[in-house]
């Protein structure tokens, strides 16, 4: 069996007294579109943040590629990530910079183009994404929400990544604006043949994007599988998850 | 019981944040000497720091110069000893009160500034997508700030030094009616190379404790906008007190051998 793209083993991560991943093991393959969905303040954000190298598990394993990242160089780190791309969940676009050099950053910075030929790839991407070349010269203050995750989006895909990752990409913005989104996303993974895992709560996304879908809650994967199975999973807490019910076994902390 | 446990917990937690900062310190001034350097955002930074706090630097530096020749004449004139205000306005002003009034106004300009923006830049995660676009925070956004404000704070006093010493001649001809000749005269006399270079020497410690203290309160800002403001007033506090502490080192390590 081909080696898988992300492969975390026994991963422990906590802030101060506070335990955020626990025993936490997940594989994602070549090619395929995970989705982890959870509650708020689960870890969601943690657990990208981790494969990234952005954050250091306290114990564990990550591979990407097969390669431990765990411990790596800052310099080695910097190659691995060259091949992968994330949307953040605020869309992060720099604030001193346009949206062309947003989108050209990694170009520029990371893969050494010139701000020409680097600027021509990025009014490229920012089609892909429906935006027009009027954009290009406009800064990140100057836009609504919804265009600020396509920049990020366009940022994100510019370097031609074999590994997206894309955080709450429909967070903050209208159904139909959502909708958008999912299919830009959905779209630029299979034009790329990405490895994308995306983090949501949003169950009409997660049905839009995903091949598989994993469940966090309590710092561990509960449940990993198909996006066809989700609705009979078996599983009590995906069930109220996808249902959005407030009785079932997810107790939500809520002080009275 | 409890506090001593209080105790402990404080001072770990102090020890801590002292490894952290002298981590971090490390890591900035040697990537301030590793490629790839950004040029642009060095000058940049090098624009922002020299040439926007020329004003805030000049006011505060002719009023020193002012006032300490009020002062010297003041005192000196009960030993008919007036020969030597254009000294004591020459000496304190290049050796003391241009790097100190340069540093802490500087530090309340320029600290807050990049606290503020690399805090927002922190909490907004424009530093992890700096990292996820294979560009290193330390080389991009400290080591330019580090670079401006080390290379242009010795630039601000001796500016700084010149209108100082203008000052005191102002107040010493036109207020107290000294010749202007001679008071040219008795500043040439006095003034020593170790004066000057003294004080541009305190200047770029100065600007690397402004750059340092900027950098590190904004990189470690947590918990959005109110974080943002807290890491500010850290950096100003921090870097003015740190500032007169090493004024004070600096001075002994200069002139009393
Ligand atoms: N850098 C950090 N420092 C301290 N606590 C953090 C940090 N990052 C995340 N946390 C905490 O970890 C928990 C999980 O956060 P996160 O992964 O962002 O949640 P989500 O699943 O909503 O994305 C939260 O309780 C958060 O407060
Ligand atoms: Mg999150």
């Amino acid at each position: 069996m081909a080696t898988p793209k992300v492969e975390m083993k026994h991963i422990y991560k906590s802030f101060g007294s506070k335990k955020v991943l626990e025993d936490f093991s997940l594989t994602v393959n070549k090619g395929e579109s995970l989705v982890i969905i959870g509650g708020s303040g689960t870890g969601k954000s943690v657990t990208i943040k981790s494969i990234l190298g952005l954050l250091k598990p306290d114990k564990g394993s990550i591979k990407v590629d097969g390669k431990e990242i765990v411990g790596m160089s800052s310099k080695e780190l910097e190659e691995v990530n060259s091949r992968s791309g994330m949307l953040f969940q605020g869309a992060a676009l720099f604030d001193s910079l346009n949206v062309w050099r947003n989108v050209a950053f990694g170009l520029i910075q990371g893969k050494k183009l010139k701000p020409k030929e680097a600027r021509e790839i990025a009014i490229e991407k920012l089609k892909d994404v429906g935006l027009s070349s009027d954009v290009a010269e406009l800064f990140p203050d100057e836009l609504s929400g919804g265009m600020k995750k396509r920049v990020g989006l366009a940022r994100a895909i510019a370097g031609n990544p074999e590994l997206i990752f894309f955080d709450e990409p429909t967070t903050g913005l209208d159904p139909i604006m959502s909708d958008v989104i999912n299919d830009l996303i959905k779209r630029c993974v299979d034009d790329l043949g990405a490895t994308a895992i995306t983090i949501t709560h949003d169950m009409a996304s997660a049905r839009k994007i995903a091949s598989k879908v994993a469940m966090l809650y309590q710092g561990k994967i509960i449940w990993h599988g198909d996006v066809k199975d989700i609705d009979n999973s078996g599983n009590p807490y995906v069930e109220q998850f996808i249902s959005g019910k407030a009785e079932g076994p997810i107790q939500m902390e809520v002080r009275k | 019981m409890d506090f001593i446990n209080l105790i402990g917990r404080v001072f770990l937690n102090f020890l801590q944040s002292m490894g952290r900062f002298a981590i971090f310190g490390a890591k900035s001034v040697y990537n301030c000497f590793t490629p790839p350097f950004y040029f642009r955002s060095i000058a940049a930074q090098m624009v922002e720091i020299g040439f926007y706090s020329l004003p805030v630097v000049a006011l505060t530096t002719l009023f020193a110069g002012l006032v300490i020749a009020l002062q010297s004449y003041a005192g000196f004139t009960k030993f008919s000893a007036e020969g030597a205000v254009a000294m004591v306005v020459e000496l304190s002003v290049t050796r003391e009160l241009a790097p100190v009034m340069a540093g802490l106004m500087v530090a309340g300009r320029i600290g807050a500034a990049m606290a503020a923006e690399l805090g927002t830049m922190r909490v907004t995660e424009q530093i992890d997508a700096l990292y996820t676009l294979s560009t290193n925070p330390f080389k991009y956004l400290i080591a330019p700030r580090i670079w401006g404000a080390v290379l242009m704070m010795p630039i601000l006093v001796f500016i700084g030094d010149i209108i100082g010493i203008y000052g005191g001649y102002l107040v010493c001809v036109y207020k107290l009616g000294f010749n202007p000749s001679t008071y040219i005269s008795n500043t040439w006399e006095y003034l020593q190379y170790m004066d000057i270079v003294s004080g541009m020497v305190k200047a770029a410690v100065f600007g690397l404790i402004i750059a340092l203290m900027g950098c590190y309160n904004g990189y470690y800002s947590k918990g959005g906008a109110q974080g943002v403001g807290a890491a500010a007033t850290n950096a100003v506090v921090t870097a003015s007190i740190l500032i007169l502490i090493t004024n004070y080192m600096l001075t002994e390590l200069f002139f009393m051998k």
